[in-house]
């Protein structure tokens, strides 16, 4: 991850395959989000309260939850792969990895958004949710957020990856 | 028939719906489920800099994932007017100590204490809503990916890298929630 030309994968989102989408797939796209705001929401996970109970270890249930969407996204994962299915788009499925390099943007990277994500009680997709939710004032901890990508995307160059 | 929609979801059925999402995106179109790369896709589209790193085509990169998280907007907006409204039913020794630390409005989906228009000009306030929103946009960018992008996508395509985010992400949460939390509200 030295180089910061290549915008092939900023490791949250985007994958190979970098062609114009059409629209009715974009529609897809849209009702899956929607389906997952409506996940995020009724199964409570974009609560801040359910955060603190994870972090204070006082329930199993977001160890559960979390221990469980890995698992199934993991034999998912497999059967894909055992299957030979291609995407709807009629390509191959590949899953891009990540370098490793030093591993230290990982382990920093990582600790910082662990306090974000504790103090805001929400990572990325909840933040949005809860907006959806009534709770406007997230829309400043979005604002923030993306002054924070931004601040990292102007550091990026000094800092040890 | 809406009574399983209105009762608390147990793990055992979240967690594999929030799982599915990965295979789903994958099928339709070969995409990694992450939401964090639209933090980047937003500044990139928003503000024009001559920064490295947000200059690229966030449109073909990206556009499917900022329709995504437009979605989970409208989902949050949906789910939230549907059925009953009902406070999260945390364990009694979470709200014990919550109540150590000041927090006493235990309604809503987040706390009035600190998530208010009017909290924001508090200290506690300011330090949940706007540093930490801050530090998840750095610490995602940083990491290059948040929980979706590396504790389920990553971790479920057994990677490394996502593994050492992932011990991370609860190093620095169990930091912000035993030492800044209780040091903001004043009761550390």
């Amino acid at each position: 991850m030295t180089d910061a030309s290549v915008p092939d994968f900023d490791g949250c989102g985007s994958s190979g395959a970098d062609q114009r989408i059409r629209p009715a797939f974009l529609l897809v796209y849209l009702l899956l989000g929607v389906a997952f705001g409506v996940v995020l929401t009724r199964s409570e996970v974009l609560s801040w309260f359910r955060i603190q109970e994870m972090f204070h270890f006082q329930s199993f249930r977001m160890y559960g939850i979390i221990g469980s969407a890995i698992a199934t996204a993991a034999a998912s994962i497999a059967l894909i792969k055992a299957s030979g299915l291609n995407s709807a788009d009629g390509k191959p499925i590949v899953i891009p990895r990540r370098p490793l390099g030093s591993g230290i943007q990982y382990a920093v990277g990582g600790t910082i958004f662990g306090m974000g994500w504790a103090l805001t009680g929400a990572c990325p997709g909840p933040l949005f949710a809860l907006i959806g939710n009534g709770v406007s004032v997230m829309t400043v901890a979005v604002l923030s957020a993306l002054a924070g990508t931004w601040a990292y995307g102007w550091l990026r160059p000094r800092l040890p990856h | 028939m809406m009574t399983w929609f209105n009762a608390e979801w147990p793990w055992y059925v979240a967690g594999p719906l929030i799982g599915l999402f990965v295979p789903a995106l994958l099928l339709v179109g070969n995409k990694t489920f992450g939401i964090s790369g639209n933090l980047r896709h937003l500044c990139s589209a928003i503000l024009p800099s001559r920064l490295e790193f947000f200059r690229y085509d966030w449109k073909s990169t990206g556009l499917w994932n900022l329709v995504f998280l437009a979605g989970v907007l409208v989902g949050g907006f949906l789910a939230s007017h549907s059925g009953s409204p009902h406070a999260i039913n945390i364990s009694p020794a979470t709200v014990t100590t919550l109540r150590q630390i000041g927090i006493h409005d235990f309604s809503g989906v987040v706390p009035r204490e600190l998530f208010t228009w009017n909290a924001l000009l508090t200290l506690r306030g300011f330090v949940s809503i706007v540093v930490g929103g801050f530090l998840v946009g750095f610490g995602a960018a940083y990491a290059a990916g948040c929980t979706s992008g590396h504790a389920i996508s990553g971790l479920a395509n057994f990677e490394l890298p996502s593994l050492i985010a992932v011990f991370g992400f609860f190093a620095g949460g169990l930091a912000a929630t035993y030492l800044i939390l209780p040091f903001v509200t004043g009761h550390l």
